[in-house]
């Protein structure tokens, strides 16, 4: 049992890397999703919005990116891809820990982005001049989305000096 | 079950929104010199079809362009219950007296009730009341025989007229929206206090009174019906106290200034549905908002036919939505 616990370091760091990717992928695809259904409501009214209406289903894509991104660089530091290393449960286990801000954050922030892009859609389709301000406004959950991605790459690349 | 996503929906129709018309453009319409330019008028906005040169046939084109556009966006059936029970209630209204006077009412019919209204005619015609929704059987054997013993059409109004307040506001409490449930409130409060001043006019008593009556929730039946039999003061009084107040000044007025006062507070009470991305209630207020828009422009094509004061008219002119 102890050897299994020993051992299992690399399974905790894969798992991180999964969450991050999963999670904040799931919540990408809710956000741009439902962007979508919306975007295609107007343009079945009005083509010509194509290009404003798009950029707002693809404000909610950035938290999927961004899981990727953590996932990337907790499959290089733990050797998964690249040179093989020795990974202990304890680092394992942080790896898995460093993943959790981006994989929640992301998960959330990327259905509220989407919910919040809907509704930008619904002020252009009404005032497409007003366009700048109806971006700010999903724009700003992507702040949320930026810090727990800060957060994991912080955390990943401090895994390597933590004495443990 | 899991709950209708009318994101799509809601999205097409802010963009819908844009082609109602506003007060500028019914200031607009006003100033034109005659019936014709007002045709001319709605025609370039996108009003009736190509083949279309009436008044008539541009307004029912319009409503159904409504009805066609929300069969095409909410697949939930009793989703807008609240109008079609409306409308059922009409033809079943209009079958009863046209069968009992003989009577040929073709044109009265309303198309967009949750039923055909050829359905109902069938039914009541054979005396086959079980044909008919359940909603309607006890109401249309009951008025049916009303007419038939006693030949009061206004007794078998009464009767329909209720039930179809009843039907409502039962559609729109069961209602998950919170949109729809305000509208079905509003819809009988506003119909019991016509009522009672209509009641209040024509020296009904009290009896005659509470059976027009329908509950609801903001109005005290009751009292409502009390005050109508000692006259239109006290029903005044009585709205004074009520969440109705403001209607006082509109009832002193004029019976039309109250129309209009009731028609303005559901378009307010729907403008916050403006902001509303994922739920039917924008859907609601658009119906709304539209056949508040095609009764402003009935009123404005009566007047260029009988070559009304613009004031006239202008007074008589609802909020519009947009």
């Amino acid at each position: 049992m102890s050897e299994i616990l020993t051992n299992s370091g690399l399974f905790f760091a894969l798992l991180g890397a999964a969450c991050a990717t999963f999670l904040a992928g799931t919540g990408s695809a809710i956000g741009v999703g439902k962007a979508g259904v919306a975007a295609a409501g107007v343009l079945s009214e009005e083509p010509s919005l194509f290009g404003k209406v798009l950029i707002f289903q693809l404000l909610p894509a950035t938290q999927g990116i961004y899981g990727l991104l953590v996932a990337f660089l907790i499959l290089t530091n733990t050797g998964i891809i690249g040179t093989p290393q020795d990974i202990s449960l304890q680092q394992g286990l942080l790896y898995f820990a460093a993943s959790l801000p981006i994989a929640i954050a992301g998960l959330f922030s990327g259905i509220h982005q989407g919910n919040c892009a809907v509704a930008g859609i619904g002020t252009v389709a009404k005032r497409p001049d007003q366009m700048g301000k109806a971006i700010i406004l999903p724009a700003m959950v992507e702040t949320y989305a930026i810090l727990a991605l800060l957060i994991s790459i912080l955390a990943v690349f401090g895994i390597a000096n933590v004495n443990i | 079950m899991a709950k209708a996503d009318y994101t799509y929906a809601v999205a097409r129709i802010r963009s819908k929104e844009l082609k109602l018309l506003t007060m500028k453009d019914l200031e607009a319409l006003i100033s034109l010199d005659d019936y014709e330019s007002c045709i001319r008028f709605l025609t370039e906005k996108g009003w009736g079809n190509d083949t279309i040169q009436t008044g008539d046939e541009i307004l029912s084109t319009e409503r159904k362009k409504i009805w066609l556009l929300m069969n095409e966006l909410v697949k939930e059936e009793n989703a807008f219950d609240v109008f079609l029970l409306q409308n059922d209630f009409h033809n079943l209204k209009v079958t009863i007296k046209s069968i009992t006077r003989n009577l040929k009412a073709d044109n009265m019919f309303s198309e967009f009730g949750k039923v055909p209204a050829e359905k109902i005619y069938e039914a009541i015609d054979k005396r086959n009341y079980s044909q008919l929704p359940e909603y309607l059987q006890n109401t249309a054997k009951e008025a049916m025989n009303v007419l038939l013993h006693t030949s009061d059409g206004q007794l078998c109004d009464i009767i329909i007229d209720k039930a179809c307040l009843e039907a409502v506001y039962n559609a729109g409490k069961n209602s998950d929206n919170e949109i729809i449930r305000l509208y079905s409130e509003l819809f009988v409060a506003s119909a019991d206090i016509k009522i009672a001043v209509r009641c209040a006019k024509t020296n009904k008593t009290l009896d005659f009174i509470k059976q027009s009556l329908a509950e609801c929730e903001t109005l005290n039946i009751n009292m409502l019906a009390n005050s109508a039999a000692k006259g239109i003061d006290e029903i005044c009084s009585y709205l004074s106290s009520s969440a109705y107040k403001e209607a006082v000044e509109a009832l002193k007025k004029s019976p039309s200034a109250f129309e209009k006062y009731c028609d303005d507070l559901v378009t307010d009470k729907m403008k916050t549905q403006k902001w509303e991305p994922f739920t039917i209630g924008p859907l609601v207020a658009y119906i709304i908002a539209r056949e508040n828009e095609i009764k402003a422009v009935r009123i404005i094509l009566s007047a260029k036919l009988n070559s009304l004061n613009s004031e006239i008219v202008k007074e008589r002119l609802r909020k519009m939505y947009v």
